[in-house]
């Protein structure tokens, strides 16, 4: 019990990841320092990796579990659509996700959240939040790290259901603002991506 | 050429059949191709592929009128919600597989919450099977399957699987005894654009001019079809009242031609 809670500090990281749903597509930003203690590594991290074609999965905390794990994912889908010539829902991606993150748990646990976005021709558009402890939630919108304290009750309030790109970018420079105004350790630049029925496409840089 | 060599082929089978895992001269397996040889004697399966569905149909034998024959049936199984088997050969060897593709599908679902495409089941089984006809020193099971579901990436389908671990995808195919006559009416009979309701009626026809027993009725029978309903798939064994019912339709139809 101590040791997890002594890990919910350690894992609820520097990073920052805001992800929300749009009309027809999943927008996902992602802060692009990577930190160790108070020197910034590099500035141009890309903290969120594209899944086949239709899926991204962003990942904040622990930098080698984070790009393991997202290595881990991405090989294993890979596999599955050469064994098998069909893809992977978003859905059962996510729970595949979760599921490795649950049996590693009890032995040795990524110390890994993430957000896993995606667009299925039949559902749409879906946001999966999962965290280190192998929780599972399909949201509309979601973020992670310490800058989720800031950013989540900006989208409680902000937030609709069926924003457009525009709309999507404006809400996301609103969380940006705010970031940049209240929270202490921010990273003044973002790593936009956004997937849609046309696949993967980065947004470019919004200054604020 | 095959006629003259015939005995001798038999005299030097001997030599090659005692374990699986060895070739004969001629590149064969000889412990396969007697398992198949087994179920080509045991009791027939058919599955024909419809526009709306899925139907398998089963000569069952009552060999005593002690049998008790209880709820289950030992031709049609249930794997998942959305697959369903057919079998023909040995019943304890079919136990073992249809247990095995219940827990691959269970295993699927547990890791990606969504029923597990018919194809990669049937790929999980073969897979099995093949381990028996390469590894082991053991014997090949003795069970020809017919599989018939439903997922939303190909829709209906149906595969056969046979004891050497090959499949293949079938719109219509026999297995079991006489499959070899069944199969060839079905390549005769089959269209692409019939119905369950007329798929069953197919079905009778083939078992009518293929099955060894001179009447046709519920106690020798077996049908089930695998169907949308209300957009899910479901599996339904026909009741004895419905049999007869099918096949006195199917009578009057046969007296009409």
């Amino acid at each position: 019990f101590f040791f997890l809670l002594l890990c919910a500090s350690v894992v609820m990281s520097l990073d920052t990841l805001i992800g929300f749903t749009g009309k027809n597509f999943t927008i996902i930003a992602a802060d692009k320092a990577r930190a160790r203690s108070i020197v910034i590594m590099n500035d141009n991290e890309d903290k969120i990796m594209n899944l086949e074609k239709n899926k991204l999965l962003a990942a904040s905390g622990a930098a080698g579990d984070c790009s393991q794990f997202c290595d881990f994912v991405q090989k294993n889908l890979n596999l599955y659509r050469f064994k098998t010539d069909v893809p992977l829902s978003t859905n059962a991606a996510a729970h595949f996700t979760r599921n490795q993150l649950a049996v590693a748990l009890r032995k040795s646990p990524y110390q890994c959240n993430l957000l896993l976005g995606g667009y299925d021709e039949d559902e749409g558009p879906s946001l999966y939040y999962l965290d280190y402890l192998a929780s599972l939630q399909k949201m509309n919108y979601g973020a992670q790290g310490h800058a989720s304290y800031f950013v989540l009750s900006l989208l409680d309030k902000d937030y609709r259901p069926d924003l457009s790109e525009e709309e999507a970018i404006q809400l996301l420079t609103r969380c940006f603002e705010g970031l940049k105004k209240r929270f202490l350790i921010n990273s003044p630049n973002f790593i936009i991506k956004i997937v849609d029925q046309n696949g993967i496409r980065e947004i470019p840089q919004i200054h604020v | 050429f095959f006629f003259f060599t015939y005995p001798f082929l038999f005299i030097m089978a001997r030599r090659y059949d005692s374990r699986t895992t060895i070739f004969s001269p001629e590149g064969r397996l000889y412990q396969v191709e007697y398992a198949m040889e087994a179920i080509s004697k045991a009791w027939a399966a058919i599955g024909i592929l419809a526009t709306d569905g899925v139907v398998l149909a089963a000569e069952k034998r009552v060999s005593s009128k002690l049998l008790e024959p209880g709820l289950k049936s030992e031709k049609m199984y249930k794997i998942d919600d959305h697959i369903a088997c057919g079998v023909a050969g040995i019943t304890a060897d079919a136990n073992i597989l249809i247990n095995y593709a219940r827990l691959c599908a269970q295993r699927y679902t547990y890791q990606y919450q969504e029923p597990q495409p018919i194809e990669q089941l049937v790929q999980g089984v073969c897979d099995l099977k093949q381990g028996y006809t390469q590894y082991g020193g053991l014997r090949p099971f003795g069970v020809s399957f017919l599989y018939a579901g439903w997922d939303k990436h190909f829709g209906f389908q149906l595969y056969h699987s046979d004891p050497s671990g090959n499949y293949a995808g079938w719109k219509g195919t026999a297995i079991g005894g006489n499959n070899t006559s069944a199969q060839s009416i079905l390549k005769q009979e089959y269209k692409d654009n019939l119905d369950t309701k007329q798929v069953l009626a197919l079905a009778v026809k083939v078992l009518r001019k293929t099955m060894d027993s001179t009447s046709l009725t519920a106690e020798n029978l077996e049908f089930a079809t695998l169907t949308l309903v209300d957009g899910k798939p479901s599996f339904h064994s026909l009741t004895a009242d419905e049999i007869t019912n099918l096949l006195q339709e199917n009578t009057e139809e046969e007296s009409n031609n």
